[in-house]
């Protein structure tokens, strides 16, 4: 609530991009010296609004005001938010590899007359701050050679050296380990011993419980509540209720699985993560799918589901250690993506313009371009061929186009939804991997989508669905599982699930439902 | 829209003379020059003369489009061409190698030295460009040290590749036979193509253009192979169509197909388009960028062997700037400098405006430093317009001329960037993520 004693007010933020509306009349009160979590899904708006506070989306284009130690602040970018004091650590860390502690630490901001710098001052500088944030590191170290958890040290020693007085943190834990985040947590429940605010994003809800002062929780872009964690009573149930709080609307279309005998497994799958080596992003995780069944991956952004998908769809992700794969009994070897789609295998990825598609393709040649040999001969692409299948496609698929020759750039984010999956059925999988399927599309071709969805389930393939919104999960899986950091915590038929109880195994190993 | 453009549109498939714009530059670059020239530009032993001095670009622009499409760069062509020059040479004068072995053998090390150069940049991942740069230096010193630094010469039995021509046969209609064949055969290729053309839109259900419109483009393309014949036929006695030639056209039709109808070809543009994508569709890109290294090697080998067969000898300074005439030839033919974007036809449109545009400036007495300035300002305009088509959202040069025809340009909105996702490394690496 509203108090004269507040650090920052942000009232009645709206935010608007082209045709859609991601915060709206937005407010939060954070209070000097206190710790404050900002809660809500993946997609809720929590991100957009510390990129409105940072000046990221400069004044103008948001409604609302920023009122910053009793300042109405108007922000024309981020250089004029960190002037009075606000330092944001970003979830992707932006610090230089090649260079030392020292010179990222003070990159931009060199100590020093006349643009020479006085490296003496700057050393004893950089000693300091990393007293301050307890790494004892040589400053002359380079970045590259740090682990992600001291380079995030690094950056909040660099925050430091600006004299802030509002640390934001996005997801600070995300990337890393156990003793690390231990050590994060306290560092910043030291700073507040210091008088300094901190504002944590953050999906682990043990660690908010456990260091907030209090939560704002936003929900679909509107803030839900704000809880104050010392009057009592939050705990993360109480978290996630006011986090996923609404109710299931008839968002699906009808459906009966008809599920047959378990035919495809993965047993013990663990793999490194491609640049460092020392984390797995799987541990020895195994799951299965029946026929006809589609099976839901719940999981908080970088739990590991793409991870894990990738990396069984030919080991394209990560440095695979161990783990096999069973089809109809048989164990594959699948060593790259050509093999995994030649064993029945398909994987539409979550990130469609990066990973999905040439974007230079017209709908023709994308449609046909997972498996060219099946409309080839002698290597020959047959073009009469590649015409019939893309239009067979468009039609079956309604993809909005004025001819398959139209370039894919052109279409919609649903339409071009609709020509990944058509470019994967055409493939014809016996396991459809879909990552994030519905990302960024309008309800109604989404309801289109799951429409497919439930037709190929119908065929009797095995659908493995990862998605972070719940309700869709809720609303189209017959079996769920829950990752978190890696490992798979959980599984829950559709009658055991519910968003209470798959967040709960979202945020931590706890379980709730009997393990099916 | 007025009648004259909707005909026009009719004509060129809905899509307006944007997609001809290097074609009109061409016409226009070749029709100036001849008027400024006093007729020597179309003159039949200029443009003999020109095809015989110029097809070393045409056969190296295509094994360079290939590359610039998938997202690389050859810079050593000129070396490796001069190097297979030396060695070929070198066989004959010293092993004496009949000349036709003596050409396998020049395939064969092109092969070999692509082989080495893919091995770096397909496996050991080091690009292209750097990659290129050292075989520049390698295969450059390679060729005076095999030649001592000296020129070797070529027998007359080898020189027919470069210099050579169709040989004359029957009754004299004032124009050399054989060229009159190869142009009956270009023009009935012409027409049976077209005729497949129309019969295969019908098969596909989609909408036929009115005969008219394949009479006239027929009518165009016949046209100009008509007169070709002729001037190629009605030079000096014992010229026809050099053999040159018909290696260039023969490797332009077999590239074309590659690139436009195979499984290969598709995979080239993929992995040039988007690679991440390319590899989770099941592209072997590895293979793909192994394969179109090693072909352009072969391809500077051939380079290399017909001009060494013009010239009657191999130098040590063969191919010196090759690698820039090819690369300015595929740019200006409307490749995109970042990868997915190019034809084989285009670039050998774009290999003859830098061919006229050379020889032209030379039949009108400029020095070559002037002539070499105006080809890098051409240069320089073709893929600078290329670079702002690209902010605009637009895909190439072709796209620049008559704007009016274009579609609106997308928009990447910030709701599009947000959706990116984060913190999670690609599975190529080597594209740089949107923020």
């Amino acid at each position: 609530m509203p108090n004269a004693s507040d650090i920052l007010q942000m009232r009645n933020i709206t935010k608007r991009f082209p045709g859609v509306v991601a915060l709206s009349d937005v407010s939060m009160y954070v209070k000097t010296g206190e710790i404050h979590a900002v809660c809500g899904e993946n997609g809720a708006g929590k991100s957009t609004l510390m990129k409105v506070l940072s000046g990221v989306y400069p004044f103008g284009t948001y409604e609302g005001d920023i009122v910053f130690q009793g300042e109405q602040m108007r922000f024309r970018d981020v250089r004029q938010s960190e002037a009075v004091g606000i330092a944001i650590i970003h979830q992707e860390l932006a610090l230089i590899p090649e260079l030392s502690i020292t010179e990222n630490i003070f990159l931009g901001n060199e100590p020093g007359r006349f643009g020479v710098i006085d490296w003496v001052a700057a050393q004893k500088r950089a000693r300091e701050l990393l007293d301050l944030v307890g790494l004892s590191e040589d400053p002359d170290t380079k970045i590259k050679t740090l682990g992600v958890g001291k380079q995030q040290l690094i950056e909040i020693a660099k925050a430091l050296h600006k004299d802030v007085k509002l640390l934001i943190l996005d997801e600070p834990t995300a990337a890393l380990n156990e003793t690390e985040s231990q050590h994060l947590l306290d560092l910043i429940g030291g700073f507040k011993k210091t008088g300094m605010t901190s504002i944590m994003i953050s999906h682990k809800l043990n660690e908010i419980e456990r260091i907030a002062d209090s939560i704002t929780i936003i929900r679909d872009g509107k803030t839900v509540e704000t809880l104050d964690v010392s009057s009592g009573g939050v705990d993360e149930d109480r978290i996630i209720r006011g986090m996923v709080g609404r109710s299931l609307e008839s968002r699906f279309p009808e459906r009966t699985p008809n599920i047959g005998d378990t035919f495809f497994e993965v047993r013990d799958w663990t793999v490194q993560h491609p640049i460092d080596p020392d984390r797995l992003v799987c541990k020895s995780e195994s799951f299965f799918v029946r026929r006809g069944e589609i099976v839901g991956f719940a999981g908080l952004m970088g739990a590991g589901r793409t991870e894990l998908a990738m990396s069984v769809f030919g080991r394209s992700y990560g440095n695979y250690l161990s783990g096999e794969i069973y089809k109809d009994g048989q164990e594959l070897k699948i060593g790259n993506v050509h093999e995994a789609i030649e064993h029945g295998l398909g994987y539409v990825s979550e990130d469609r313009k990066a990973l999905g598609l040439n974007l230079l393709d017209t709908i023709k040649r994308a449609t046909v371009s997972a498996r060219l040999e099946k409309i080839s001969q002698g290597g020959v692409v047959d073009d009469l061929k590649e015409f019939a299948v893309a239009e067979e496609y468009r039609k079956r698929l309604r993809t909005k186009a004025n001819s398959v020759d139209e370039g894919v750039s052109k279409l919609s984010g649903g339409n071009q939804q609709k020509v990944v999956l058509a470019k994967w059925m055409f493939t014809d999988p016996d396991i459809l991997i879909l990552d994030e399927p519905t990302r960024g599309i309008d309800v109604g071709a989404k309801y289109e989508i799951y429409g497919i969805i439930n037709e190929l389930a119908a065929q009797g393939k095995g659908i493995v669905l990862i998605s972070s919104e719940l309700p869709e999960l809720l609303g189209m899986s017959d079996r769920i599982y829950t990752i978190f950091e890696g490992q798979i915590t959980n599984v829950l038929s559709a009658e055991e699930a519910n968003p209470e109880s798959l967040m709960v195994s979202m945020t931590s190993t706890r379980k709730t439902g009997p393990a099916a | 829209m007025s009648k004259f453009t909707r005909s026009v549109r009719t004509l060129t498939g809905g899509r307006g003379l944007s997609q001809y714009s290097m074609i009109i530059a061409l016409v226009a670059i070749i029709i100036v020059f001849d008027l400024w020239t006093g007729g020597l530009t179309l003159d039949p032993t200029n443009v003999i003369n020109m095809v015989q001095q110029y097809s070393y670009i045409l056969i190296l622009a295509i094994g360079m489009v290939m590359l610039i499409i998938a997202g690389h760069i050859d810079l050593s062509v000129g070396s490796v061409a001069a190097f297979v020059g030396i060695v070929v040479a070198q066989s004959m004068a010293v092993w004496h190698l009949p000349a036709g072995l003596a050409m396998l053998l020049g395939l064969v090390v092109g092969a070999l030295v692509g082989a080495w150069q893919g091995f770096w940049v397909a496996f050991v991942r080091v690009p292209a460009f750097i990659v290129t740069l050292a075989g520049q230096l390698i295969f450059r010193g390679a060729n005076q040290v095999v030649g001592n630094s000296t020129a070797s010469p070529t027998p007359a039995s080898y020189n027919w590749i470069g210099n050579g021509f169709l040989p004359d046969f029957g009754p004299d209609f004032g124009y050399s036979n054989w060229t009159l064949i190869l142009g009956a055969i270009v023009v009935v290729a012409l027409i049976w193509k077209e005729l497949r053309d129309r019969r295969k839109r019908v098969a596909m259900g989609a909408s036929l253009r009115p005969a008219w419109v394949s009479v006239v483009k027929l009518v165009v393309l016949c046209g100009i192979t008509v007169y070709a014949t002729l001037l190629f036929g009605s030079g000096r006695v014992g010229t026809s169509f050099p053999i040159v030639g018909i290696i260039a056209g023969i490797l332009i039709l077999i590239y074309s197909f590659v690139t436009s109808s195979t499984i290969f070809g598709r995979h080239i543009y993929a992995v040039g388009g988007n690679a991440s994508a390319a590899v989770l569709s099941g592209v072997k890109s590895r293979r793909v960028n192994f394969l179109l290294m090693m072909n352009m090697s072969v391809l500077a080998a051939v380079a290399g062997m017909v001009f060494v067969g013009n010239a009657q000898a191999s130098g040590p300074f063969d191919g010196t700037g090759w690698e820039l005439d090819a690369i300015a030839a595929v740019f200006v033919g409307g490749a995109a400098i970042f990868g997915g974007v190019g034809t084989v036809a285009g670039s050998i449109i774009g290999a003859f405006v830098m061919a006229f545009l050379s020889n032209g400036l030379s039949l009108l007495g400029l020095d070559s430093p002037w002539v070499s300035i105006i080809r890098g300002l051409v240069l320089i305009a073709a893929v600078g317009f290329d670079v702002y088509n690209k902010t605009q959202g637009r895909p190439s040069v072709t796209g620049l001329l008559l704007r009016g025809f274009m579609r609106r340009k997308p928009t990447v909105t910030e709701e599009a960037i947000d959706a990116q996702p984060k913190g999670l490394e690609q599975p190529a690496g080597d594209k740089v993520p949107l923020s």
